[in-house]
């Protein structure tokens, strides 16, 4: 452990701060990350509590007797439907599934031209993009539900994937990442003979490794977490998330299953997050942007 | 080199390899070509192709109901009839009438300006600390700060903390430690429980700047580093300044936007600890409102009006921070 603490060894001309220094920078970090994590291991420690450890007086943080009576609790409220719960969880890992790949790829092959080329509209884009992301999606809801029903989308995935991949936040995201590439690499790939499409894929999206695997993180979170209640009313086209809201809706009853189905829903994003991340870490400290 | 004049042209207009004189370029071939905006478009074929698919779900799904929202601000609209239009009446009774509209603005100000530039400012910060670890310890510590934003909805467990009876986490520290005889009402007493939103708001914010952070300084060239120590840096202060900053202007702006977005855009957190509507609406903010009208009142136009007035502020500090984070670039 102690070895992970110290900073990584960078080439001798660059400046490293004193022993002191890092202790108390380790100390400083680790004291605000206990504030920040304790709310969600609180969630996690609840999830496994047994009826009489939930309603203790004087209230405990730690769990005693760990039981998975919440998680029975969980299932056999779901259960109760007609439709087997592993289909509800197929639904949301489809959608999640095609609409992170769709939207990160398409959010990326736009921010290349917004980022590095010039053309006639362009400033023009790249405003209302921004301006976009400012706007409160909560009014547009119903012209945007018009606008499925016209296309006869509602109850379908459709409904579900597209309204969430016309969000500009992604593009903003990966055009902040693509201006900072260096203009002489890709003169270079065009002096070589690449066209605009070889470019994007063999030099441009190998380097912005950490732009777009930020973007997977908070695309797949947004699918996720994807209800579709206004949208989707077939029972077996339901979102995992809506079916597991009517159990936490039930109120202090469900205390218990309640932390059990944010435990559930938290699991997927946490996996995805300690995956990419690592792989970035992984490949950053290999090569990095260089001219 | 399949249709090389357009090839060509694009390649002179992305780097601008020979500029003759105002308006005319020297193609691959070394012809001369007045430029016409036609010729610009035709030449950035494929530009326009890249941009393409999110263009047209952008348009449908984004642009158009935007604009029609707009429309609908100035209109009264059930939602079940045709909207009517009256003109500027909505904004009229907003700036006039309506006195929740005016607390809802204070609290989205004490938001905007207290929660946005502090979480913002702590996002780059902590960013920054934890780009200093290795590599495990680093993908460790990124999780446990963005935890909060990763976990969805989580934040309703401050209500178990910040609960008003003696099974509140808080009130029962308070009261076996004798610093309080009696539990505090935190979430519905209207002395405490903007503070309280305000605290889970901050704990929250570590959020999509705070990643775009991590990945930006993660991206910045070693070499730079190498070469200001060279250039005579010589500690962390004088490298933030002169080398990380000017570096990451990119990650900050987006930084910049998404924290103007969650900040002026409080509500959901309040709602979910101090209940709707909070006692004489003191954690009220515009989003709520704009939710009372438009989903509780289906007062569709009214509710518009407030979104489009909540999109104004946005866009003005954008405006200005926009202008501010571009100046540490250049210098």
């Amino acid at each position: 452990m102690i070895k992970h603490l110290r900073l990584p060894v960078r080439r001798k001309n660059r400046i490293s701060r004193s022993w002191w220094g890092n202790t108390l920078l380790l100390i400083f970090i680790l004291g605000i990350g206990s504030f920040m994590a304790l709310p969600l291991i609180y969630t996690a420690v609840t999830a496994f509590k047994p009826m009489n450890e939930l309603f203790l007086f004087p209230p405990r943080f730690f769990v005693q007797h760990p039981t998975m009576d919440n998680f029975n609790q969980m299932m056999s409220i779901v259960n109760n439907s007609w439709v087997p719960f592993g289909r509800y969880v197929i639904n949301s890992l489809f959608v999640t599934a095609v609409g992170t790949t769709g939207y990160v790829i398409i959010a990326s092959l736009a921010a290349y031209p917004l980022a590095k080329h010039r053309f006639p509209g362009r400033s023009f884009m790249s405003k209302t993009i921004v301006w976009a992301i400012l706007f409160r999606p909560e009014v547009t809801g119903v012209v945007v539900y018009i606008i499925l029903a016209w296309m006869g989308m509602i109850n379908t995935y459709w409904s579900l994937l597209l309204p969430m991949m016309a969000g500009s936040f992604g593009v903003f995201l990966m055009q902040q990442f693509t201006v900072s590439f260096p203009d002489t690499i890709l003169e270079a790939s065009r002096i070589d003979g690449a066209d605009e499409w070889g470019i994007f894929w063999k030099v441009l999206m190998p380097s912005l490794k950490p732009g777009w695997v930020t973007l997977i993180i908070f695309t797949f979170q947004g699918f996720w977490n994807t209800t579709g209640i206004n949208y989707i009313y077939n029972e077996e086209l339901r979102m995992l998330p809506a079916v597991l809201s009517q159990i936490s809706a039930a109120g202090i009853a469900r205390a218990g299953a309640g932390a059990a189905v944010a435990l559930l829903l938290m699991t997927p994003p946490v996996i995805i997050f300690v995956v990419s991340q690592s792989s970035v870490i992984e490949t950053m400290t290999h090569s990095g942007i260089k001219e | 080199m399949r249709s090389s004049t357009k090839r060509s042209f694009v390649r002179t207009e992305n780097s601008g390899l020979i500029e003759l004189s105002h308006g005319i370029r020297r193609d691959m071939k070394g012809n001369n070509k007045e430029i016409t905006l036609g010729r610009k478009v035709k030449a950035s074929r494929t530009s326009y192709l890249m941009i393409a698919p999110f263009a047209l779900l952008f348009t449908v799904f984004t642009v158009i109901p935007v604009v029609v929202a707009i429309i609908l601000s100035f209109t009264s609209f059930n939602m079940v009839q045709f909207p009517t239009f009256v003109g500027l009446e909505n904004y009229s009774r907003m700036l006039l009438d309506d006195e929740i509209f005016l607390i809802a603005i204070r609290n989205t100000l004490i938001f905007a300006f207290l929660t946005g530039p502090l979480g913002y400012v702590m996002s780059f910060l902590f960013a920054w600390c934890i780009n200093e670890f290795r590599s495990v310890f680093k993908a460790l510590l990124t999780l446990i700060f963005y935890a909060p934003a990763l976990a969805g909805n989580v934040y309703y467990v401050w209500t178990y903390i910040f609960s008003g009876d003696q099974y509140g986490f808080l009130n029962n520290y308070l009261i076996s430690g004798g610093l309080i005889s009696e539990p505090i009402q935190w979430l519905t007493d209207k002395n405490y429980n903007l503070s309280v939103v305000v605290i889970v708001v901050i704990w929250l914010s570590m959020g999509a700047g705070f990643l775009a952070f991590v990945a930006g300084l993660q991206s910045i060239n070693k070499e730079y580093y190498e070469a200001a120590a060279i250039d005579g840096i010589r500690n962390r202060w004088q490298e933030l300044r002169h080398v990380t900053l000017p570096q990451m202007v990119p990650q900050l702006l987006f930084g910049a936007v998404t924290s103007i977005s969650a900040s002026f855009a409080v509500g959901y957190q309040s709602i979910a600890l101090t209940g709707f509507p909070s006692t004489d609406y003191s954690t009220h903010t515009l989003l709520i409102h704009m939710l009372d009208y438009g989903t509780v009142r289906y007062e569709m136009g009214y509710a518009s009006t407030v979104a489009v007035f909540l999109f104004g502020m946005m866009l003005l500090s954008w405006i200005v921070i926009n202008k501010m984070l571009r100046r540490i670039s250049n210098d």
